[in-house]
């Protein structure tokens, strides 16, 4: 009896198991061929939970989808004898090559700044930046200019209220990458959150590799760099004779 | 339909790329010369990284030259002996730009380093060719012959030896630093270099015209062989999806180019060409003097 008293005093007190989130993907692979020219991934999924729906405060989901992290130099341009010029640079130690995040309500509605910092969900926090040198003063600007720069390659996003939430129970979002994302191993996560706090939170990853005639290639030029480079010759060289042999059998007749 | 490029790692429409090899090639056709020079620069504007445009580009030269030499051979207008000297410094010079291009490629300045080339030799070889044409339409028409220059100073070096295709008994240093800084600047401009090349081995080392243009090819072949491999191997960044579209539309334009070249008149085909090397050299130099839309640039390491 007394254990059966203290695992039901153990789920009351556990209120943030009341709701748990479940998701699913349109794919779990990416697959960039020879055609890739960009590819939408729908997430969707539900609320489990065992008792009534709680109307307030109103339940939201964040969808992010975050790339690869690798580290990238920002070069700040300056003009030197009247040229514009990389003058200064600041290296930030790691950002995602890919980073989306959809909202189902206003992104100050969605989650607090506590729980934003603590589970790393919008661009800047998804951005580790330790140190810039000692000389530059605005390191700030760096990072901003990562986030902008890369926003206008569509490969950082910001949407919100772009989840559709049914019923506080069901969901669904499309997430677009374009053609020019990076490779590797994506990691998308969907937050339940309740008054800005994170109630839930469920993880999944997709894959994103080049396949075929790309990945043979490319693995080809890193591995075997010599062989590329002598293929790559060789077709040259027999597309500059064929030509020439081409053109004059058309001509002679 | 758009083609996704494996090394460059962006997706461009094929038909642009296709009809970009096309026109280069129809242009090199037409003057004979390689078309690296528009080449390079225009996939900059495409987008493409120039680390992969330059490599990409040393890819496609090979091909043209290769297409044009094979020409010269049959008419008997390679200088073998000239052309292998040539060779020797085009070699250690292509070793040395890309050294120099890895270097600033570290230092995060070989995009300019790149584009300052480009527009310090367009601009003087578009200016000069300008000139020059300009100056020959009025000589022909007062129907004066053009004098032929001699530069004393190169007869008095040492190491001499015979040129029997170009009727030349000359120093071998000259033609040895002028194939290097050419290799040099094949190396990090992503070009073939025929459009210094031709005017250095007609003024500075008075070859006859009519072997300069197969033994430029010729030399250009292997400097930009080794070029592509130098790059293929300590960058990465030759794209062989790339140089097959650019390849393909720059052999069927070559020859479309060459049949057109025929009809029309040599001075003002070198004025068209002058016209459009500056234009190129005014948009890469107003890019660099302009203050740009964006201040900063991302470089992953």
């Amino acid at each position: 009896m007394r254990v059966l008293a203290a695992v039901l005093l153990l789920l009351a007190a556990l209120p943030a198991r009341a709701e748990e989130v479940v998701m699913g993907l349109s794919q779990s692979n990416v697959s960039i061929t020879t055609d890739f020219d960009g590819s939408d991934i729908l997430i969707f999924g539900a609320v489990k939970r065992e008792v009534a729906i709680q109307e307030e405060p109103p339940l939201q989901v964040i969808v992010t989808v975050e790339g690869p992290l690798e580290p990238v130099t920002v070069w700040r341009k300056a003009r030197k004898l009247g040229i514009w010029v990389n003058a200064e640079a600041v290296d930030v130690d790691s950002a995602p090559g890919f980073y989306a995040v959809a909202t189902s309500a206003l992104w100050a509605e969605s989650i607090s700044a506590v729980e934003d910092l603590r589970h790393k969900v919008s661009i800047p926090r998804a951005i580790r930046s330790v140190g810039a040198p000692m000389e530059i003063m605005d390191s700030e600007a760096f990072t901003e200019a990562l986030i902008r720069v890369r926003e206008r390659q569509g490969l950082y996003r910001v949407e919100e209220e772009s989840v559709e939430l049914r019923e506080s129970t069901l969901f669904d979002t499309s997430i677009s990458m374009p053609a020019n994302i990076s490779e590797g191993r994506y990691l998308s996560r969907v937050f339940l959150t309740r008054a800005g706090k994170v109630v839930s939170v469920h993880e999944s990853e997709i894959q994103v590799g080049k396949v075929g005639l790309e990945r043979w290639l490319f693995t080809l030029s890193r591995q075997m760099p010599l062989v590329y480079g002598l293929l790559s010759l060789a077709i040259a060289a027999l597309a500059g004779w064929g030509a020439s042999a081409l053109f004059r059998a058309i001509r002679s007749g | 339909m758009q083609i996704y490029l494996p090394i460059a790692e962006v997706s461009v429409n094929v038909f642009l790329l296709f009809g970009l090899g096309g026109i280069v090639g129809v242009l090199s056709g037409m003057f004979g010369v390689g078309g690296g020079f528009l080449i390079t620069p225009l996939l900059f504007f495409m987008g493409i990284p120039p680390a992969v445009a330059v490599a990409t580009g040393a890819n496609q030269i090979v091909a043209s030259s290769i297409s044009g030499v094979l020409a010269h051979f049959k008419r008997k207008t390679v200088d073998l002996r000239m052309g292998l000297v040539l060779l020797a410094g085009g070699l250690v010079g292509a070793a040395l730009g890309v050294w120099i291009f890895n270097l600033l490629k570290e230092l995060g300045q070989v995009d300019l380093l790149v584009r300052l080339c480009y527009v310090v030799f367009l601009g003087i070889i578009g200016g000069l060719m300008f000139i020059e044409s300009v100056n020959a339409i009025f000589k022909s028409r007062k129907g004066a012959a053009p004098k032929r220059r001699h530069h004393g100073w190169v007869h008095g070096l040492p190491f001499k030896m015979r040129f029997r295709t170009s009727g030349l008994y000359i120093s071998a240093i000259p033609p040895v630093l002028v194939g290097l800084s050419v290799g040099v600047l094949a190396a990090i401009m992503g070009v073939g270099g025929g459009f210094i090349m031709v005017p250095a081995m007609i003024y500075l080392l008075g070859m006859p015209t009519k072997v300069v243009v197969g033994t430029s090819l010729f030399q250009i072949i292997f400097v930009s062989a080794f070029t592509t491999l130098l790059h293929a191997t300590t960058n990465y960044t030759v794209d062989i999806m790339l140089a097959l579209v650019l390849i393909l539309g720059g052999v069927i334009g070559a020859q479309i180019g060459t049949a057109f070249g025929t009809r029309l008149k040599a001075e003002q085909l070198r004025i068209a060409l002058a016209s459009l090397v500056l234009l190129v050299c005014g948009k890469l130099a107003l890019d660099l003097f302009i203050t740009p839309s964006e201040l900063y640039e991302l470089v992953s390491r």
